[in-house]
């Protein structure tokens, strides 16, 4: 339903031009839910919004690529057709319910503007639908609760409105950017279900944005791990959990406490992300990797498929480095 | 909102109570004042003035009087003329000066707020500078100035616009951009930066996200939010104009309240001087109240009473 | 023909290449982005501002002039020559001569003494004033912060020229005059900012850190919170300023501020306010001229200190 292709996103500053992302492909099928999980600042977040195409511009710009929407190729869209995209065919949640909400308006309004805006509905209408989503999301009391202020909900309740407004017009697919990460841990539980619930329903794609891996075992169909601005493995969520390929997914995985393995120490992958000011030219994990070979450092890895599904970008996946790593072992 | 109310109420009457005291303070106090000396001019004026304020009392039953006569907007007499009271010269100045006020503030306002929404809509565009410049400017050259820089070349050099007095609206364009360039410059500034501001939030995003158009966006979410800062320094805004109509008025010669006032001043009348500031404070400080209960009002934040959630 | 390209891409890399090299700490903590310290940054930002530099020049140049101008005219500041009334710029008198006769040049950096005197140390009043009250209503927090805020509510509400023309009234006009009764009101807006400072800095780790160490509280006013609050105060000083300069030119407008022959810009336009209509600009011109642009180089040198030194605009 949705194709990513070569998509490349750049950010000029005051320091020189920031290559956020480098490159993206990926694909969401219809009803499944795609999570792109890495570190923050890899780019995951700026691909989701290069998507909606509400990356602010300037300072940035998609530069290269394709995203291809039911046909429709987003980037070359004009703004006003993008419009009746966004919100109708997609939607976006975003990562703090406190600020994504206006302060000066009620729940009721900007639950029903998006209906107002799209589609041709008589009031009655438009609340009748706004009860229904609030249904759906479980908020109690939502004929009481439309005429409320934001600051009325607490966070838990106000991820719930913020989820019914981006499904009001029925979109197939929804982004969700870190939509637990600023809840407490009980919260995230629910809201996690409740976007379970939401797609049983309703059927829509979700591309859900993360860094918590314990987020994405729990509703991921397939997963995405981003590293610098580029999608270094991906695969079903099976494959990522116990076929990982990449040192940087295993780094990931490994860095997730674990109450199944005894005595296990908790391993943090060592260093920060290169600058992506002058990003590397070899493999952007090389510094960091404790496979790294030479090869790492000046040649970025080819794209190799494991099957159809799960594809990785590492050199140790080249004949010569199984080679290596069967005669010897790693510094 | 009820308890926010009572609290800014309190406030208020405190600062009215400060005011009010400051300036009987001040006068009985002052070398050379009527309240002072015994020796006066004029009989008339110092019958007057024994009798608005109770010369002949000691000073609490002065004080006492002086509140009571205030609280029922008795302003007390005048020294340099005689025959009047300070209620006189309001009743003849203040409309002309409150029309003066009413539209600078206007001006100031419709001109401010849309100069700063162009120039934030603009941002670090050739329009943006423009506008940005022209407000640093507005701000920094003063209203004596500026009123007597439009003289010189409108009315003077040019003869587009008469001057003095306050009897057509084309006697009223200059002494209204006078006083009303500052204040819409101090408004476009605080527009255009709040309203940037603003545009960053994540409603605002979440707003796109929705597909709303780019004038529904500003309108509807933008701007609300935006304005809110503007309307807490309206009070400030009009007192500034109110100061400075004490001189675009002695300028233009606008028989308004700020001539006498100033009028007052260079003759040292000191009733009418007391009278004045009194009034004007009164007026002042009620301003500021009602700002902050429109504040309340438009901020749904502030009505604390009713705590929903769970 | 995927497969073909990436055969060939992969054939491509030499074979020596496939070594171990292993994790290179030091390469993946490289910070692209040069590190500079806050004050240095800030620095860096402010010199990008050429309205703001332009400001800082001209005070600097003003500065200048207020000290030496004077000293290097041949005329004397009060001095009456009523023959040579209302000249034109000139060599002679490069900014021409007023309705008394004297030489607008000297008068104007004599003005530039009493705007730049009055303007700074309404601003240093206003700021010793208000970091101390600000600071400890917002370091002691509870009741007394409580009470020291109620009590700037009050003084908040205050119509600020109204009670400087009062006290002016009740004083006389004279320049300490006039700078005790700009500062009785105004440091307000200054304890208001330091607080508010205070307030977000005092819950920092760093400070709470150095609390449990036990020490004393003006040391940690002094050691840790006043570093962290200049930035606002060197802003809300730059703007305190020009708005004493404003009111000392408009109180001397008035009549209520520094007295004639004394030259003062607000003297020097309220003097020449009738010389306009018969033509004589220049009486009116130079003053108008340096109190606007005074003004002007202050403002755009606070909103460029605003922006150089507001961290979170680093882009």
């Amino acid at each position: 339903m949705l194709e990513v292709q070569d998509l490349h996103v750049t950010f000029t500053t005051y320091g020189g031009t920031v290559k956020a992302v480098r490159g993206v492909d990926l694909y969401v099928n219809e009803g499944e839910t795609l999570a792109i999980v890495g570190e923050s600042g890899c780019g995951k977040s700026v691909t989701s919004n290069a998507i909606m195409r509400l990356i602010p511009s300037p300072p940035g710009k998609i530069t290269r690529g394709m995203i291809r929407f039911k046909g429709e190729d987003l980037v070359s869209l004009s703004e006003k057709a993008m419009r009746n995209i966004r919100g109708v065919d997609i939607s976006m949640i975003f990562q703090d319910p406190m600020t994504a909400l206006n302060p000066t308006l009620t729940i009721g309004t900007q639950l029903m503007e998006g209906l107002y805006e799209h589609q041709k509905v008589t009031g009655q209408e438009a609340k009748r639908r706004a009860l229904e989503m609030m249904d759906l999301v479980g908020i109690p009391n939502p004929e009481e609760r439309l005429k409320q202020y934001p600051h009325q909900f607490s966070g838990g309740m106000r991820q719930r409105i913020v989820i019914a407004i981006a499904l009001i017009c029925e979109p197939e697919l929804l982004i969700a950017d870190e939509p637990t990460t600023a809840l407490d841990v009980t919260i995230q539980a629910q809201i996690l279900e409740l976007f379970e619930k939401i797609q049983k329903q309703t059927g829509v794609s979700i591309i859900l944005i993360t860094h918590d891996l314990g987020v994405v075992a729990k509703i991921a169909d397939r997963i995405a791990v981003m590293y610098a601005g580029k999608i270094v493995e991906v695969g079903t969520k099976r494959e990522i959990f116990y076929q990982p390929e990449h040192p940087y997914t295993k780094g990931l995985l490994r860095s997730v406490p674990r109450l199944d393995l005894k005595g296990g120490k908790l391993a943090a992958i060592e260093g920060t992300p290169p600058d992506l000011f002058s990003p590397p030219e070899g493999c952007p994990f090389a510094a960091r990797c404790a496979y790294a070979m030479e090869v790492c450092t000046h040649v970025h890895p080819v794209k190799t498929s494991l099957s159809p599904s799960h594809q990785v970008d590492c050199w140790l996946q080249d004949e010569r480095a199984k080679k290596l790593l069967a005669t010897s072992s790693p510094k | 909102m009820l308890r926010y109310i009572l609290k800014r109420l309190a406030i208020m009457l405190v600062t009215l109570w400060i005011i009010i005291t400051l300036t009987f303070i001040l006068m009985v106090s002052v070398p050379g004042s009527p309240f002072n000396s015994e020796s006066s001019s004029n009989e008339i004026v110092q019958a007057n003035l024994n009798k608005h304020y109770n010369l002949d009392q000691p000073k609490y039953i002065q004080y006492l009087e002086y509140i009571k006569s205030i609280a029922t907007f008795d302003f007390g007499p005048s020294i340099s003329k005689p025959h009047q009271s300070v209620n006189d010269l309001l009743g003849r100045g203040f409309p002309i000066s409150f029309e003066l006020g009413i539209i600078s503030i206007a001006v100031a306002v419709l001109s401010g707020i849309i100069l700063g929404i162009i120039a934030a809509l603009r941002h670090n565009g050739i329009i943006d500078y423009l506008a940005m410049g022209l407000a640093v400017l507005g701000i920094s050259i003063p209203n004596f100035i500026l009123a007597t820089l439009l003289i010189q070349q409108l009315a003077v050099n040019w003869e587009i616009f008469p001057v003095a007095t306050w009897s057509s609206p084309a006697h009223m364009v200059l002494p209204v951009f006078a006083l009303a360039t500052g204040p819409m410059a101090i408004i476009a500034r605080l527009t255009r930066s709040t309203m940037l501001e603003v545009l960053t939030q994540d409603y605002i995003k979440m707003a796109r996200a929705k597909g709303l158009s780019p004038w529904k966006i500003i309108i509807k979410h933008a701007l609300r939010n935006a304005l809110m800062p503007v309307i807490t320094i309206m009070g400030t805004l009009v007192a500034g104009v109110l100061t400075g109509s004490f001189v675009i008025e002695k300028i233009f010669a606008i028989p308004g309240m700020g001539k006498y006032f100033v009028e007052s001043i260079n003759h040292r009348d000191y009733p009418v001087i007391m009278g004045t500031t009194v009034f004007y404070s009164v007026f002042l400080i009620v301003m500021l109240f009602l700002v902050d209960i429109a504040y309340g009002i438009l901020d749904p934040r502030i009505k604390f009473h009713k705590k929903g959630g769970d | 023909m995927k497969a073909i390209q990436k055969k060939n891409r992969h054939a491509s890399v030499p074979d020596e290449w496939f070594q171990w090299k292993g994790k290179d700490m030091e390469a993946a903590e490289v910070v692209a982005r040069p590190s500079l310290s806050y004050w240095k940054d800030a620095w860096r930002r402010l010199v990008k501002n050429k309205l703001a530099m332009m400001g800082l020049v001209f005070l600097i140049l003003l500065g200048v002039m207020a000290i030496f101008g004077p000293v290097f005219s041949p005329y004397d500041v009060n001095k009456q020559d009523l023959p040579s009334q209302y000249q034109p710029p000139s060599a002679a008198h490069w900014f021409g001569t007023d309705g008394a006769g004297r030489d607008v040049f000297t008068r104007t950096w004599y003005g530039a003494r009493i705007s730049l005197f009055v303007g700074l140390m309404a601003a240093i009043i206003d700021v010793t004033i208000g970091i101390i009250y600000g600071g400890i209503s917002g370091y002691k927090g509870g009741r007394t912060d409580n009470i020291m805020m109620r009590i700037i509510e009050v003084l908040y509400g205050l119509p600020y020229l109204l009670v400087v023309i009062m006290l002016l009234v009740v004083l006389g006009p004279s320049l300490t005059t006039i700078i005790i009764a700009l500062t009785v009101t105004g440091w307000v807006g200054m304890a208001r900012i330091v607080r508010g400072q205070v307030l977000q800095i005092k819950n920092y780790e760093f400070v709470l850190a150095s609390k449990s160490f036990g020490t004393k509280t003006s040391r940690i006013i002094r050691k840790n919170l006043l570093p962290n609050t200049m930035g606002p105060i060197i802003v809300q000083m730059t703007l305190t300023v020009p708005s004493a300069i404003f009111a000392e030119a408009f109180l001397s407008f008035l009549g209520l501020g520094i007295q004639a022959p004394v030259a003062s810009w607000g003297v020097m336009a309220n003097d020449s306010l009738g010389a306009i209509l018969s033509g004589n600009w220049w009486t009116l011109f130079f003053p108008a001229f340096f109190i606007s642009f005074t003004m002007f180089a202050f403002n755009v040198l606070g909103d460029g200190l605003q922006d150089a030194l507001d961290p979170k605009l680093r882009k």
